[in-house]
């Protein structure tokens, strides 16, 4: 982690809202909702820095707004207000929700990758493994069938899933798996940039634990910069350099991963590490 | 000529707006116009969309040839050139260098056609994106925005599964360098004849309502990769068991007698020619 570096993403002030908000909005929220109008403020003022090589970890209950803030940046939503500049995105000189499609397509084509909870929104799922990894490279302007099959080849040893089997679809594939191409699917381009939402969610403790220690190998080969949400505490502890603490759409805390575990300041993070067994 | 219809079944106001939707089509090569497809007295999916655009094309003086497959003695192609004759009265021919408006299903004749010729192409599907992407909208989009990456993944699927490209009908075109287009089920051996034609190809989908067009000399150019070239399909060391061509597309069929294998011209219009002039 370089902190000194220009950030490889800075996000100011993200708001996401549902609904159109009235001025009472400010002082009769319950939770992440306004009791007078009902609006919902999925995330409110969010900013971070994400740093070249960092892992940076974002934890939160259920409904605090992680996902929506992955979305945000995968354009899977369009948020209410805020910027958020990638240092690679016309030099960080302007907010990635203000480009065109062509653009945005380039974004998250050559300057992102996602990887999903549900690996149906990640991959193909009757297209084979190797096609899906290519989709990338083709949007990458990539026309050569061979130089794509060996990079294909490349990427599926990287995440350790047998060549042999890149021509099934991954709908035949165990949940790891999926995972795991959809991985080898985000890096096809070699992208500054990762989103993981909750990649080990759901796939059991040995399965997890073998996906994890991809996302370790990743970063320290290729040097991307990871946002990773979790609510699991102890997948945090093993990745994140530094972490932030969601509640209700706001950012509650953030510091050194640690220090966060270790001696948590909000009530909330206080109760969230007390409870970890 | 029956005349309980107005001249070619359409009225006048219909075909006025159809036509207009192909002048469009023809400003944009490949651009596939909606248009307000009209009920005919056949189904959907029968030709429909071809058959609007020759009613509301064909004047007293054409002469109509009507394809099906390569065959002009094919239900299909009998059933809509009779029901044109039914409103129109115009002469029709199996020779293809004698029509001014031919209508044809999956294939494109062997003659070369001239500039006063217009070949009319009936299209099931006419959306290349559809089979990656089910919603119109997004669809829309796409061409809009040039994002046919799409594409290119599903010839690269048929490279991974088969080790080449297997698509045999329906191939996938770049019309002079922007819109990607479906050429209606044609043999991708006809594909190449889109190219810098001389005639106007004319595109219609009768139930999923679009018209589209490759006009006189377009660019038109067959999806494939830097290593894996575009090929027709090829007929090498076969030649048709009638007329003895060795250079058009041959139907392959069983002999029920002897059961044996045998190729055939699919274009009998052009087969028959053939046979007549070597007489």
């Amino acid at each position: 982690m370089r902190l000194t570096e220009t950030p490889v993403l800075t996000v100011r002030g993200l708001t996401v809202r549902y609904g159109d908000g009235c001025p009472a909005c400010g002082t009769s929220l319950e939770k992440n909702r306004c009791t007078a109008c009902g609006t919902v403020w999925a995330l409110r003022n969010v900013s971070l820095e994400l740093f070249p090589g960092e892992v940076l970890g974002i934890v939160g209950e259920s409904g605090s707004g992680k996902s929506t803030l992955m979305k945000s940046l995968y354009f899977d939503l369009t948020p209410t207000e805020g910027t958020a500049r990638l240092r690679d995105y016309r030099d960080g000189g302007a907010s990635i929700w203000e480009a065109s499609g062509a653009e945005r397509r380039m974004i998250k084509n050559l300057l992102m990758g996602m990887v999903y909870q549900n690996p149906v929104l990640g991959l193909r799922m009757d297209f084979s493994a190797a096609s899906n990894i290519a989709e990338k490279l083709i949007a990458a302007e990539n026309r050569n069938a061979a130089k794509m099959t060996g990079r294909v080849t490349e990427l599926l040893d990287a995440v350790e899933i047998l060549t042999s089997r890149m021509g099934e679809a991954p709908k035949n594939f165990s949940g790891g798996m999926q995972q795991r191409v959809q991985i080898s699917k985000a890096l096809a381009n070699n992208p500054a940039l990762l989103l993981l939402d909750e990649v080990t969610t759901g796939l059991d403790l040995s399965v997890q634990a073998k996906v994890l220690d991809l996302i370790r190998k990743i970063k320290a080969r290729y040097g991307v910069s990871i946002l990773l949400v979790s609510h699991d505490l102890a997948v945090i502890r093993m990745l994140a350099d530094r972490t932030i603490v969601m509640l209700d759409g706001q950012i509650v805390e953030i510091g050194l991963t640690d220090q966060i575990l270790e001696d948590p300041q909000h009530p909330y993070t206080q109760q969230l590490v007390h409870s970890l067994i | 000529m029956n005349k309980d219809y107005n001249f070619a079944f359409l009225d006048e106001g219909s075909k006025r707006e159809i036509r207009r939707s192909i002048l469009k089509a023809v400003a944009i090569p490949g651009y596939q116009v909606p248009f307000g497809s009209r009920e005919l007295p056949i189904g959907r999916g029968w030709g429909t969309g071809g058959l609007q655009l020759t009613l509301s094309l064909i004047g007293p003086d054409d002469i109509l040839k009507v394809i099906d497959q390569g065959s002009d003695e094919s239900v299909n192609a009998v059933s809509i050139r009779k029901f044109v004759t039914m409103c129109t009265d115009v002469a029709t021919t199996a020779k293809t260098g004698e029509a001014t408006l031919i209508q044809t299903r999956h294939r494109v004749p062997e003659v070369p056609l001239r500039d006063d010729q217009i070949l009319v192409l009936q299209v099931p599907l006419p959306e290349p994106l559809r089979l990656v992407e089910p919603r119109e909208e997004v669809t829309k989009m796409m061409h809009a925005e040039k994002d046919y990456a799409p594409v290119w993944l599903l010839l690269y699927e048929s490279l991974i599964r088969y080790k080449k490209i297997t698509l045999a009908a329906d191939y996938p075109v770049m019309a002079e360098d922007r819109y990607v287009m479906n050429p209606s089920p044609i043999p991708k051996f006809d594909n190449p004849k889109l190219h810098d034609a001389e005639c106007l190809y004319l595109f219609g989908a009768g139930r999923e309502k679009k018209i589209y067009a490759v006009p006189p000399h377009t660019k038109v150019v067959s999806l494939a990769f830097d290593d894996v070239p575009f090929e027709r399909e090829s007929f090498k060391g076969k030649r048709c068991r009638l007329c003895g061509s060795t250079d058009t597309y041959l139907d392959e069929l069983f002999d029920a007698d002897t059961g044996a294998r045998v190729w055939q011209c699919s274009d009998t219009a052009y087969c028959k020619e053939v046979r007549a002039r070597c007489v």
